[in-house]
């Protein structure tokens, strides 16, 4: 890498103005309470989301374990109730989709050549809310009985008639806390990625990565309204005594079920168009290879994203909405298989006749693309009406989702982690126990999900807490639980992998994999300020471009001399002033101070939020007692930010 | 939390290059050209859009569905109601007289029409605020019917939008007051009233769908 950078010290740089992430003296727990900086707010999504997962997947090992054979009873049906409840709520929103924001946070700024996110205490702010809302849904399990009407809370399951207790409260208001979060976090990174590319790098240059989550950002904007909506009248429902969803006085439960799919299938792209993206950045690196159709990639990411407000009533074919709403969803279901299979094939065209050098990163995404094909395929049986009508809630559709999130989504992740791992830490994963956890994963999670075609098939009905012997499904079951184990122990070695690699793995060289992007031009893990001189993008593949131009066909490119040298002297830097070697006048990369504003919101919002759950257990008046007090918080909070000096 | 800036120089080089050099730019470069800020305002009335597209589609669902009275017809006062949403349309000409005045440096001005809007923006809710009243006189609660819970829930919300608009309007007048808001800093008063023109459009859809349009 001849191209790294003419000292900074050479461009008559200086740097001003402590206190900085690498001051010792800025190294406590506060200092992560008030960070704004993306990369440790990465982290720290990083973190809590793969808590969450752990969690989540102790959850499934329970559900497994209580499956094992016929009438057992581990648990009750009650319990059994709340485990499929909070394993799917936990799953979905406080591990896949805040490890996706893990990424964005963390690669998005480093990939188009920004310093930050647009919002850095807006971010800090989403962080915060999001754990608050995980941590109050988790509460439930200790305060008086977690949810258990299902991650999609059918009405009117949810009123107070038919859950009187305190479980569907927590879970309506930790979404909706939890959907707070993810709206600014989508309003954030929506700014970032529009408004804050480096010089030259226009939409068709945006790194793949980059552009799934710009469509991600835009589905989360337009889809979280809905069930905002959904949860809000609930909670009318369930505290002001309102009717939107009760049968005697006219309500219609089904309008919960559109409310809640017009959200929920756009959800399910944006758990798997980021899980796209990071695939799309591996393979072209370990193929040696671009990205065969950079264009058609990105047309297909945003038919997917249209196509997703356009599918959500194929969750209700059960309902019998009739044949012509019936045929139109189905129609536009299949169809939606059209620009995921172009994705599909650009992934094969981008390997065909590279140099394949099949690393950990490139093994979990060849193996993402496999298991996530087995997926779509019995999505689109399910497509079809009447073929749905068979496996609607039944095993097979269980089998499905697990192949899609994953088959799909986690495994896309889990190559994200080994694939961008060394940019973080510093270090390299070990590759043997990489290799070992790819290949003990893909094996138990097919001996899990497998069968369960065939249970589902065979008539087992999912979300049910047992099964009879007659059923002749015992093996079967006996199978997936054995599965389950192995993928347990599977994670278990990614998750020792990370802890010693963190302390004993190899040091990571700034561009380990010959990286295509941007990220891979700054030291690993990146100064505080990620890029001491903004880039200059003059291609696709960036990076790729300023070292190799001649494989780009591109006309040599003089490269932007980046970060290195004296820049990391300069990691403390709160302030960094720095001139170019052919202007004299200064510029000034001015930095957020740390703020504990997000944080006063984010508590604003939950004291609101607590006060309606304790209403249960101490009356009415906790109500607007806690309503004026977290207000009081979230409006203080909000002043306190905006007058502080940026 | 705000540190003093204590200047260490790591590199000293020749002269130390001017410290005075501006700490923030005002409207700092960016791809498109916009302000973050601006941006981001747009993307969250996108979303903001969603949400009230929602509410209305829910009132539509439900509406002629109650089982029980008061219905609509029986309670609605249109030209009581139409008075009131003129007032609002009207807060959305003194918002952009405000923001002409902002651009062309007229402090005293802003001030005025800021506050004219803000004025106008709390008529609009006095006259909700008496409508519920008077509603609930009749006999109308958010629990009584279809008609009450969804009636109540979508004129509330835009009620609260309202409410958060004329709170931050009354925010940029004591700013102005405090002598902090002057010409550069336009785009604050253009982002407020970005807002504040998407809740009036709202009105205008919620007024025709919800009383306008017969049963």
């Amino acid at each position: 890498m001849a191209v790294v950078s003419a000292p900074l010290s050479h461009a008559g740089g200086m740097v001003v103005a402590p206190p900085s992430l690498a001051d010792p003296a800025y190294q406590g727990l506060w200092s992560w309470v008030t960070t704004v900086d993306h990369k440790r707010i990465g982290i720290l999504y990083g973190v809590s989301a793969g808590a969450f997962f752990v969690l989540g997947g102790l959850e499934a090992l329970v559900i497994r374990l209580q499956l094992w054979q016929p009438d057992n009873t581990l648990v009750s049906a009650q319990m059994f109730n709340s485990l499929f409840t909070m394993h799917a709520t936990t799953m979905i929103f406080l591990a896949i989709m805040p490890l996706g924001l893990m990424f964005f946070n963390y690669i998005i700024p480093l990939q188009i050549g920004a310093r930050d996110v647009a919002f850095p205490r807006l971010n800090a702010f989403s962080y915060w809310t999001f754990i608050l809302g995980g941590i109050m849904l988790n509460l439930s399990f200790l305060l008086g009985g977690a949810p258990d009407a299902g991650w999609f809370g059918y009405a009117n399951l949810t009123t107070r008639t038919y859950s009187p207790g305190p479980g569907i409260d927590f879970w309506m208001l930790g979404l909706q806390v939890l959907g707070v979060a993810s709206l600014a976090g989508a309003l954030n990174f929506f700014v970032t990625i529009v408004n804050m590319r480096a010089p030259g790098l226009s939409f068709m240059r945006l790194p793949i990565f980059c552009w799934m989550s710009l469509i991600t950002m835009i589905l989360l904007l337009l889809a979280f309204p809905s069930i905002t909506v959904g949860l809000l009248l609930l909670m009318f429902d369930r505290f002001f005594n309102t009717n939107f969803y009760s049968v005697p006085h006219g309500g219609d439960p089904i309008l919960w079920q559109h409310l809640f799919w017009v959200f929920g299938h756009p959800e399910v792209y944006i758990l798997i168009l980021p899980a796209m993206g990071i695939v799309s950045e591996i393979i072209p690196v370990f193929s040696r290879k671009p990205l065969f159709g950079y264009a058609v990639m990105v047309y297909s990411g945003i038919a997917i994203a249209f196509l997703a407000f356009g599918v959500w009533a194929h969750h209700m074919f059960a309902v019998g909405l009739g044949p012509i709403a019936d045929a139109v969803f189905a129609s536009s279901t299949m169809l939606i298989a059209v620009p995921t299979g172009v994705k599909i094939f650009n992934w094969i065209g981008t390997m065909f006749k590279g140099s394949v050098a099949f690393k950990t990163p490139m093994l979990f995404a060849v193996g993402f693309i496999s298991m996530f094909i087995i997926g779509g395929v019995t999505g689109i049986m399910h497509a079809s009406p009447p073929a749905d009508l068979i496996q609607h809630d039944t095993y097979f559709i269980v089998a499905h989702i697990h192949y899609v999130l994953i088959g799909g989504s986690i495994m896309a992740l889990l190559a994200g982690v080994y694939y961008w791992f060394p940019k973080m830490s510093g270090r390299m994963l070990n590759e043997t126990l990489g290799k070992w956890n790819f290949w003990t994963f893909i094996i138990f999670f097919n001996v899990t999900f497998m069968p369960m075609h065939w249970t589902g098939l065979l008539g087992m009905p999912r979300r049910v807490y047992t099964y009879g012997a007659e059923l002749g499904v015992t093996t079967l079951n006996q199978i997936s639980t054995i599965g389950a184990i192995g993928l347990a122990f599977s994670v278990l070695l990614f998750v020792v992998n990370v802890f010693t690699s963190l302390r004993y793995g190899e040091i990571a060289s700034d561009d380990p994999w010959d990286g295509a992007t941007l990220e891979w031009s700054i030291p690993s893990p990146p100064p505080t300020y990620n890029f001491a001189r903004i880039p200059t993008v003059h291609s696709r593949d960036a990076w790729w471009g300023m070292k190799h131009p001649e494989r780009l066909h591109l006309d040599p490119i003089e490269p932007t001399p980046l970060a290195g040298g004296p820049a990391h002297s300069t990691e403390t830097a709160h302030t960094v002033v720095q001139t170019a070697p052919h202007d004299t006048t200064p510029s000034v990369i001015h930095f957020p101070s740390p703020s504990y504003w997000p944080f006063v919101c984010s508590a604003g919002l939950a004291t609101m939020a607590v006060g309606l759950l304790l209403s249960d257990s101490f009356g009415e008046m906790t109500i607007p007692i806690f309503a004026i007090l977290g207000l009081v918080l979230l409006i203080g909070g909000i002043y306190g930010w905006s007058y502080e000096p940026a | 939390m705000t540190h003093t800036a204590v200047p260490v120089i790591v590199d000293s080089g020749a002269a130390p290059p001017a410290l005075e050099a501006p700490l923030e730019l005002e409207h700092p470069h960016t791809s498109t050209g916009q302000d973050n800020r601006k941006l981001l305002m747009w993307a969250f009335l996108a979303s903001d859009c969603m949400f009230f597209g929602t509410l209305i589609a829910t009132y539509m669902v439900y509406k002629n569905r109650s089982l029980t009275g008061p219905y609509p017809r029986e309670i609605f006062d249109v030209p009581y109601t139409s008075v009131s949403a003129f007032v609002l349309l009207l807060s959305s000409l003194t918002m952009v007289l405000a923001l002409s005045s902002i651009q062309r440096g007229e402090e005293r001005k802003l001030r005025i029409w800021l506050g004219a809007t803000a004025l106008l923006g709390c008529v609009f809710l006095a006259g909700q605020f008496y409508e519920f009243t008077t509603f609930y006189r009749e006999g109308l609660t958010l629990s009584t019917n279809l008609f009450g819970s969804t009636f109540f829930t979508l004129t509330g919300f835009h009620g609260t939008h309202v409410f958060i608009g004329v709170f931050w309007l009354a925010s940029l007048v004591v700013h102005s007051f405090r002598g902090k808001l002057h010409r550069e800093h336009s785009l604050l008063v253009e982002i407020a009233g970005l807002y504040w023109h998407f809740v009036d459009i709202v009105w205008i859809l919620i007024f025709t769908l919800v009383y306008l349009i017969p049963d």
